[in-house]
C-alpha cells in the first residue's frame, strides 16, 4: 500500500519486539496482537506480551516471483517459526545457508528492513529469523 | 566515576576477498591486500543497514549491562551512511531496545569518529548527572565507489557501549580530543559516494591527529605508552594503525588484539568501538586500554580506559566473543556484492 | 425456506482479454445466461456480483452498481459480494438465500475478474491481500509462498510428492481440452510440470493457476417455478459456508483446511448424502497442493491419500470421483470473482448432460468448492437434476 506511514508506524513496535498479546483468562499467547480473544471472546482479558523470540521451523518455501517491492530480492525464504509458547510466525529466514534450512531447525529473531515504499518512502524494520 | 556498562558489536556475515574486487578491475588482488593489510571486507544483505547494525548491537550492549532500558536517557547514533537524510536512526534504536519515550536521542556525523563522538556527549550528560545511562552506537554500510581505492577496505558494522556510572565493566579516566578543519575524506549532500583527497589523508590527516590526541591523553593523564596493555586506534586499513602504534612507542603485540580491519573491512563510524568490542573479550580486570578514534574533516578522541572486576561476571560478556562471530561468514562475489549494496542503477 | 435451482447458465471465454472490457464481460456472460434460462431481463428481480479485486485492478468499486447499469436492469437492487477468490461462491449462497427466503423468484448470480489491466506483479499484489495483508503479504508472503508452505508440510507429514502434486495439473489440463471456454486447452506432462520452474519451492509454474480474465453468470430461480423457464433446472440441494484463520500460521494445521471440513460436515449433513454419492466436483484448485488438501477434506480419501489418489487416476474423468472436469482454476483458469459462480455452471452443465466430451456418465450428484485466500472462507454447494 502506498503512502501507508500510520498503518506502517502502528505496527512497527510489534514487528521490533514480536510483541504480541496474552489472554489471562485462558493462558493463551497470540501473534499478532488481538483485540478480542478467539477463545474466550468478551470473557476474555487481553494484555500486551512479548513473544519468545527463538523457534523452530515448522515449514518454509523459497520464493521466486515476488510481489511488487521484494523483486529484487529473490530468491528470498519465507518461514513458519513455531515458539516454545504454541505461537506460529510467518517471516522471512536470512542468513542461513541452504543446507541448515530443514523443518525442526533451530532459528532466531534478528532486527532488518522488511521494505521500503520506494526510494524516497519510508522504511519498515522488524523482524527476520536467522538459523542458530 | 563514569564507564562502559554494556558493550555489543555486530557484523554482516557476507564478505567479499580484496582479490575478487580487483579480478573486476583487473588490477593485482595480491599486492592490493598486501598494502592494505586487507584480506576481505564485509558487507551488508539487502535487507540490512546501519539501522539494523545498530539496532543489533545496541540490544547486545543492552542485555550485557543488566540495566532496564527504561532508564537509558539518551541514544546517540553516529554514522555517515544513515539510512534516512532526515530521519534519526537513534529514535528506532530507541523503540527497538525499549527505552522510548522518556529520553532524548539524536544523530551524529563526524565520518568515522561520529561513534566516540556520541560517547563523550554520553559521558557529560553521565557524570553530570543529567541521565543515568547513555547509549552511543557507531555504525556504518560505507558506501565504496567502484573502482577507487576505498573500495577494497570500505566494508559494514555497527558497536554500542551503554555509558554509566554503576557496575562499570570499564572505567573511563579520562578522554581528550583533538580537532582541526581538515578537508582530507568528505562527500557532499547529494553524492552517492565520498571523495578523498589520496596521500593527503594519511600524514595531515590520520596520523597527525591521531598522534596528536594519544599525545595530549598521556600529557593530560601523565602516562605512557608502557602504561597501557592494549591500544585500539582507528583503522582504515591494516597498516596505519601499526604506524601509529609503533610511533608512538606501542609494541605491535598490545595492538594486534584490537585489530580487526583486515579481517572486516574499515567499518567506519564502528570501527575503533569494534576494536574495543575484541580487546574487551579478553581484557582482564585492572587492564588498562588507550582508544583513539579519528574522523575525516577532521579530529581524534582518545579515551583511557581501566577494566573493572565486573568484566568476568556472568553475562557482562556478549554470548559470543567478536573474533569467533566474525568466523560466521559467506563468501561472495562482485556481481552479488554490487546488486547487494545497490549500486545498480535502477535498484 | 424453499428449494432453489439453476435455469440458465453463461460464460465468456477465460483467458488473456486485451480486446474485451470489464464492462463488456459482465454482459457478454450474464446475456447467454438470460438465453440459456429462457427469461427475459425484466424477470431478474436481484442480482449478486462476486469479484475480489476490481478496486487495484481496474480502480473500480461499486461493482454491484456496475453490473445492474450495464445490463439495462436498473432500478433492481444489485449487489457486489467480495470473499476473495471465494467472492464467485458466496455470492452464490447469497443469491440462494435470496431465493430461498421468499424474498425474490428469480436472481442473477455473476462472478468477474479483469486481472489483465495491470502487471503480474501487481495482479500477485493485489491477490496477497486475500490473505493476511499486514502480516503475510507485507513480508513478502505471496500466495503461491503460502500454498508452497502448506505443500512442504504435507510432503513430510504424508509423504506426498511433487510428481503426485503434478498429477493434479496435468488431469485438469487434459480436462480443459474438452471445454471451450477454458484458458488453457493442450494436454501437458508430469515432466513439463517438473521443469517448469519454481515460483515457491516446492510449487512451480504448473502448480499455480494463472492470472486470467473472464466472467460467469447463473440464474436461480425457486424449484416450485423452475420447470416454467427450464426443462432441466439442477437443485440445489445445499449450500453452505465457513471460516477459518485469515492467517496461515494461526490455523491448527497446515495439512487441512477446517473450513473446508466444517463446510463439508455441514453440507453432507444438509444434502443427505455422503462422499461416496458424488459423483464429480468441483473444487478450488488455485495450486496443485490444494485440490489435494480438497480431496481429502472433502471426504473423496483419507486424508494423507489425496496425492497418490491423484496419481492414480483416482480423480480422472469417470474415475472414483471426477475431479474438476471443467478443467479446474488450473486448466480452466481462475478469474477470481468468477471462479466460483463458473463452478456452479459447470456442476449445472454436467447434470444437464450438456457437457460434450467431458461428460460425467450418470452424473446425479455434483458438489462445488470454492475457498478464499489461503483457506480462510470455505462455501460447497451440492446439486442434482431437479
Amino acid at each position: 500500500m502506498k503512502n501507508a506511514t500510520p498503518l506502517i508506524w502502528r505496527n512497527s513496535a510489534d514487528r521490533y519486539h514480536l510483541m504480541g498479546s496474552h489472554c489471562a483468562t485462558c493462558n493463551t499467547d497470540y501473534f499478532p496482537e488481538r483485540v478480542v480473544c478467539p477463545k474466550c471472546r468478551r470473557k476474555g482479558k487481553i494484555d500486551a506480551k512479548q513473544m519468545p523470540t527463538e523457534g523452530k521451523i515448522y515449514s518454509f518455501t523459497e520464493v521466486h516471483a515476488a510481489p511488487t517491492g521484494f523483486e529484487h530480492e529473490t530468491p528470498y525464504y519465507i518461514a513458519i517459526i513455531e515458539l516454545p509458547n504454541g505461537v506460529k510466525v510467518l517471516t522471512q529466514l536470512v542468513d542461513s545457508p541452504d543446507e541448515k534450512i530443514k523443518i525442526g531447525a533451530q532459528a532466531k529473531m534478528c532486527f532488518r528492513r522488511i521494505f521500503e515504499e520506494g526510494e524516497e518512502g519510508i522504511i519498515a524494520y522488524g523482524f527476520k529469523f536467522k538459523v542458530v | 566515576m563514569v564507564g562502559i556498562v554494556g558493550y555489543g558489536a555486530y557484523v554482516p556475515r557476507m564478505r567479499v576477498k580484496v582479490e575478487e574486487i580487483a579480478r573486476v578491475w583487473g588490477k593485482d588482488g595480491g599486492r592490493i591486500g598486501e598494502g592494505l593489510g586487507i584480506k576481505e571486507k564485509a558487507v551488508a544483505s539487502f535487507d540490512e543497514d546501519s539501522c539494523t547494525f545498530a539496532v543489533e548491537a545496541s540490544r547486545v550492549a543492552v542485555k550485557c549491562s543488566g540495566v532496564n532500558p527504561g532508564d537509558i536517557g539518551a541514544v546517540f547514533v553516529g554514522s555517515e551512511s544513515k539510512p534516512y537524510a532526515v530521519k534519526p536512526t537513534a529514535t528506532m534504536v530507541a523503540e527497538a531496545i525499549g527505552a522510548t519515550p522518556h529520553l532524548t536521542a539524536a544523530d551524529l556525523e563526524f565520518a568515522c569518529k561520529a561513534g566516540t563522538a556520541g560517547v563523550q556527549a554520553c559521558m557529560g550528560m553521565v557524570s553530570s548527572g543529567m541521565i543515568k545511562y547513555g547509549l552511543a552506537v557507531g555504525s556504518d554500510t560505507a558506501q565504496g565507489r567502484p573502482n577507487d581505492a576505498l573500495e577494497y577496505s570500505a566494508g559494514g558494522g555497527g558497536a554500542a557501549w551503554l555509558i554509566g556510572k554503576d557496575n562499570t565493566i570499564a572505567e573511563i579516566d579520562a578522554t581528550y580530543s583533538f580537532t582541526t578543519d581538515t578537508p582530507d575524506f568528505w562527500r557532499r549532500q547529494h553524492a552517492e559516494f565520498p571523495r578523498h583527497a589520496g596521500r593527503f589523508t594519511a600524514e595531515p590527516a590520520y596520523f597527525k591527529h591521531v598522534l596528536s590526541a594519544a599525545k595530549g591523553l598521556f600529557e593530560r593523564t601523565g602516562t605512557t605508552p608502557k602504561d597501557y596493555d592494549y591500544a585500539v586506534f582507528h583503522q582504515p586499513n591494516g597498516k596505519f594503525p601499526l604506524r601509529a602504534a609503533k610511533t608512538l612507542g606501542f609494541e605491535e603485540s598490545k595492538i594486534r588484539q584490537g585489530l580487526i580491519t583486515p579481517l572486516i573491512g574499515n567499518t567506519y563510524s564502528a570501527a575503533a568501538m569494534i576494536g574495543m568490542s575484541s580487546v574487551l573479550d579478553v581484557a582482564k580486570p585492572g587492564q588498562t586500554i588507550l582508544l583513539v578514534s579519528y574522523g575525516s574533516g577532521a579530529g581524534s578522541d582518545a579515551f583511557k580506559l581501566t577494566v573493572t572486576n565486573e568484566i568476568d561476571k556472568k553475562g557482562r560478556r556478549p554470548c559470543v566473543p567478536l573474533l569467533k562471530a566474525i568466523e560466521e561468514k559467506e563468501y561472495i562475489d562482485y556481481s552479488a556484492y554490487v546488486k547487494h549494496r545497490r549500486k545498480i542503477k535502477s535498484l | 425456506m424453499r428449494s432453489v435451482s439453476i435455469i440458465g447458465v453463461g460464460l465468456t471465454k477465460f483467458g488473456e482479454h486485451w480486446e474485451t472490457s470489464f464492462r463488456e464481460l459482465i454482459s457478454e456472460a450474464a446475456g447467454r445466461a438470460i438465453a440459456d434460462a429462457k427469461i427475459e431481463g425484466k424477470d431478474v428481480q436481484a442480482i449478486f456480483g462476486g469479484c475480489m479485486a476490481s478496486g487495484r485492478l481496474i480502480g473500480q468499486e461499486h461493482i454491484g452498481a456496475l453490473i445492474a447499469d450495464q445490463l439495462g436492469m436498473n432500478p433492481v437492487p444489485s449487489t457486489r459480494v467480495e470473499a476473495a477468490c471465494a467472492s464467485g461462491g458466496v455470492a452464490l449462497r447469497a443469491g440462494i438465500m435470496a431465493v430461498a427466503s421468499g424474498t425474490y423468484d428469480v436472481v442473477a448470480v455473476g462472478g468477474i475478474e479483469k486481472m489483465t489491466e495491470v502487471s503480474t506483479e501487481e495482479a500477485a499484489t493485489a491477490l496477497g491481500g486475500a490473505g493476511d495483508q499486514e502480516w503475510e503479504l507485507f513480508n513478502g508472503a505471496t500466495f503461491p509462498a503460502l500454498y508452497a508452505l502448506m505443500a512442504r508440510r504435507h510432503m513430510l507429514e504424508y509423504g506426498t510428492t511433487e510428481e503426485q502434486l503434478a498429477a493434479c495439473a496435468v488431469k485438469n489440463h487434459k480436462n480443459a481440452v474438452n471445454n471451450e471456454y477454458a484458458q488453457f486447452r493442450k494436454e501437458i506432462t508430469v515432466e513439463d510440470v517438473m521443469d517448469s520452474g519454481y515460483i515457491a519451492t516446492p510449487l512451480k509454474l504448473l502448480d499455480c493457476s494463472p492470472i486470467t480474465d473472464g466472467a460467469a453468470t447463473v440464474i436461480l430461480c425457486s424449484s416450485d417455478k423452475a420447470k416454467k423457464f427450464c426443462e432441466t433446472p439442477v437443485e440445489i440441494i445445499s449450500s453452505v459456508q465457513a471460516s477459518d484463520s485469515l492467517a496461515l500460521c494461526q490455523r491448527q494445521t497446515l495439512t487441512a483446511m477446517r473450513a473446508t471440513q466444517e463446510a463439508a460436515k455441514l453440507a453432507y449433513a444438509q444434502a443427505k448424502i455422503t462422499p461416496k454419492d458424488v459423483d464429480f466436483a468441483e473444487v478450488h484448485d488455485c495450486f496443485t497442493i490444494a485440490e489435494v488438501l480438497a480431496t481429502e477434506d472433502l471426504g473423496f480419501f483419507p486424508k494423507g491419500k489425496g496425492g497418490k489418489a491423484a496419481q492414480d487416476g483416482e480423480t480422472a474423468l469417470n474415475a472414483k470421483v471426477s475431479i474438476n472436469t471443467s478443467g479446474g482454476l488450473k486448466g480452466k483458469g481462475h478469474p477470481v470473482g468468477a471462479t466460483g459462480v463458473a463452478q456452479a455452471a459447470e456442476a449445472t452443465l454436467q447434470l444437464q448432460q450438456r457437457a460434450g466430451k467431458r461428460q460425467v456418465s450418470d452424473a446425479e450428484i455434483g458438489l462445488t468448492h470454492n475457498v478464499g485466500g489461503s483457506g480462510a472462507t470455505c462455501t460447497i454447494h451440492v446439486y442434482k437434476r431437479l
